[in-house]
């Protein structure tokens, strides 16, 4: 059962609400605003003052006995010219490029789930989701126990087949792909969840007619399944994306504070991390997330500008 | 082979007469059910590994190849970990920081959605559109200022500073959104001429109705406010004000190469947010869902 079972005919139908007499709607304007007003405060505190005061804060340089000091784009040159943020924007998009392999898995998992007559699929649905409602922390450090080098149990289980033993996490060649796996991981059961609600909205007579016309499950997966779903695929990617370009948690945990491999693994969160909360570079940090964010908001458009040619709206 | 036929044709009960030949679904479920048994594995397994390490001893996890089953069931870990750091402290935080939170988000944005689905006033579209703009901004864009306020508020190092700006919420509103605006109209229509206030109406009436889509926000929102990081490492660093997850990552400083411990304190600081999962499974799922529709 849906949540929200008439949404779309309510939506038409609220707007066109008929005006009632004058006073009782003024009269109901204000307990308008009073409902809206406890949410509002908080935003203009907890938000929208911040943001301001963010965008400020990235112009000045913060003195060591406090206060803020105009510099200019003094901050952005020196975000633009310093190698650990290029590098770090690097990692970031690697994350982002690895962690999107989660929405292939998920739509293949959601597929097969959608076979008719399947059992199980409740269950294999709550088993595939639990990674993700886990504790990232939890997460990282089970994961780090699984790559440790010395007796982590992957190393042992490639050893059956004749791989060498392996620091993964501490080696900066696979670090990064270490942490982004664990990512694939623990999003691919959310990916589900959205996938298996988009494949239940396509029209099982599409496939009844598909299957009579001789085509196999490969070929309906991707003449009717993959262009249905597009517009969902779409809209998660655009979610997976916004998300692993702010990536840090894992990172942090997995990595700890000694790792050698920390400067290779970096991500732009991360990096932001260190400069306002253990550096004390407060502007510089600021500087770097506006760039973080404008980053996120151009990727976004260029998401939106490219779905028109791969997106099918029914 | 028997037990196999008998699955499948409970499985397509009442379509078994019309299917085509059983054997063949049959086949081609298995090795679905095969593929799909394999990925599960690896989703759950490394938390059988978690549980198994935390009851082995620490000589028994160094020794290569490892052993799969401990060879004695060795609990100490689990009281070190209580030794070692507050970890109860740390526990009872983290749930008043997701209580809080979850019930701030609760309040706040059902009667701010309520308004902006249900109500006519002027700036209605654009103060909604100025809300979810909140959105789109990256956390790491409000942390600093954020910390600002709190400090200012004398609030560091104490259980408000953990919930306080999490509990206001863009993607909250808009949920609680959508689910006002599929109510029919008459209801409060009716109320109204009985004579309720718009409070009432809305206290006694229409939040009721939104039973599910409460359920569906508070168990999202309990999950984010548990597995957060970032802000509570930044606003409480005294090990008795924070909350299980950054409290984690202390004690994976404090023992770095000890993985009993370290499995042992990460599996409990999971469990609580695995048994609700395990019981309100339902309504993370609809959550999920409903970020997932473009609705």
């Amino acid at each position: 059962m849906s949540l929200f079972p008439a949404t779309a005919a309510a939506k038409s139908a609220g707007r066109r609400a008929p005006r009632t007499a004058a006073r009782p709607v003024r009269r109901g304007q204000r307990a308008a605003y009073g409902f809206i007003a406890p949410l509002g405060i908080g935003f203009g505190v907890f938000y929208f003052w911040p943001m301001i005061q963010t965008f400020y804060f990235s112009f000045t340089e913060f003195g060591p006995f406090g206060g803020h000091t105009w510099t200019g784009t003094d901050n952005y040159a020196r975000v633009l010219r310093d190698v650990t943020v290029w590098q770090a924007l690097g990692n970031t998009l690697i994350y982002c490029g690895i962690g999107l392999v989660a929405l292939p898995l998920a739509i293949v998992v959601a597929a097969l789930l959608n076979r008719r007559g399947l059992r199980g699929v409740a269950v294999y649905r709550a088993l595939y989701f639990v990674p993700f409602v886990t504790l990232p922390v939890a997460v990282g450090l089970v994961w780090n126990w699984l790559y440790n080098g010395d007796f982590g149990l992957l190393n042992e289980i490639l050893g059956w087949f004749g791989v060498d033993r392996h620091y993964w996490v501490s080696d900066p060649s696979t670090a990064v792909l270490a942490i982004g796996a664990v990512m694939v991981w623990s999003t691919t059961g959310y990916y589900l969840i959205i996938f298996m609600a988009g494949i239940k909205s396509i029209p099982r007579d599409y496939y009844e007619a598909a299957e009579l016309d001789g085509a196999g499950p490969v070929r309906r997966f991707f003449t009717i399944t993959l262009p249905l779903l597009s517009p969902t695929l779409f809209f998660a990617s655009v979610i997976c994306m916004i998300q692993s370009l702010q990536t840090f948690d894992l990172i942090f945990i997995m990595m700890g504070e000694k790792n050698p491999a920390v400067g290779e693994t970096q991500s732009v969160v991360g990096l932001f991390y260190t400069w306002a909360f253990i550096e004390n570079a407060q502007g510089a940090a600021a500087a770097l997330a506006f760039l973080l964010m404008l980053l996120i908001a151009g990727l976004t458009y260029l998401q939106f500008r490219l779905q028109r040619k791969w997106v099918h709206y029914g | 082979m028997a037990d196999t036929e008998i699955t499948g044709a409970r499985a397509t009960g009442a379509e078994a007469a019309v299917a085509r030949p059983r054997w063949r679904v049959n086949g081609g479920s298995v090795a679905t059910h095969l593929v799909l048994s394999l990925g599960a594995l690896v989703m759950v397994f490394p938390f059988l590994w978690q549980a198994l390490t935390a009851l082995k001893s620490l000589a028994e996890v160094s020794r290569v190849p490892p052993t799969f089953l401990p060879d004695d069931w060795n609990w100490s870990s689990f009281d070190e970990v209580f030794t070692a750091m507050p970890f109860r402290e740390m526990l009872t935080n983290s749930a008043l920081a997701t209580a809080g939170r979850t019930a701030g988000q609760l309040v706040f944005c059902s009667l701010a959605a309520y308004a902006f689905a249900r109500m006519q006033f002027r700036g209605r579209d654009l103060l909604f559109g100025l809300f979810l703009s909140v959105l789109m901004v990256p956390s790491s864009l409000l942390v600093l200022p954020q910390y600002d306020i709190i400090q200012q508020f004398g609030l560091l190092n104490s259980t408000p500073a953990l919930f306080l700006p999490g509990m206001f919420s863009a993607f909250g509103t808009f949920l609680l959104r959508q689910a006002f605006l599929a109510l029919p109209k008459e209801l409060e229509e009716a109320a109204r001429i009985d004579g309720a206030g718009s409070f009432r109406i809305f206290w006694s009436i229409m939040l009721p109705l939104i039973r599910p889509a409460l359920a569906a926000l508070a168990v999202i929102t309990a999950m984010t406010a548990w597995n957060d990081l970032l802000w509570p490492l930044i606003v409480n660093t005294d090990p008795d004000a924070m909350p299980i997850s950054a409290g984690l990552t202390s004690l994976e400083g404090q023992y770095e190469t000890n993985y009993p411990v370290m499995m042992a304190g990460s599996l409990i600081a999971s469990l609580p947010m695995l048994l609700v999962y395990v019981f309100l499974q339902r309504h993370f799922v609809q959550s999920v869902a409903f970020s997932g529709s473009k609705g």
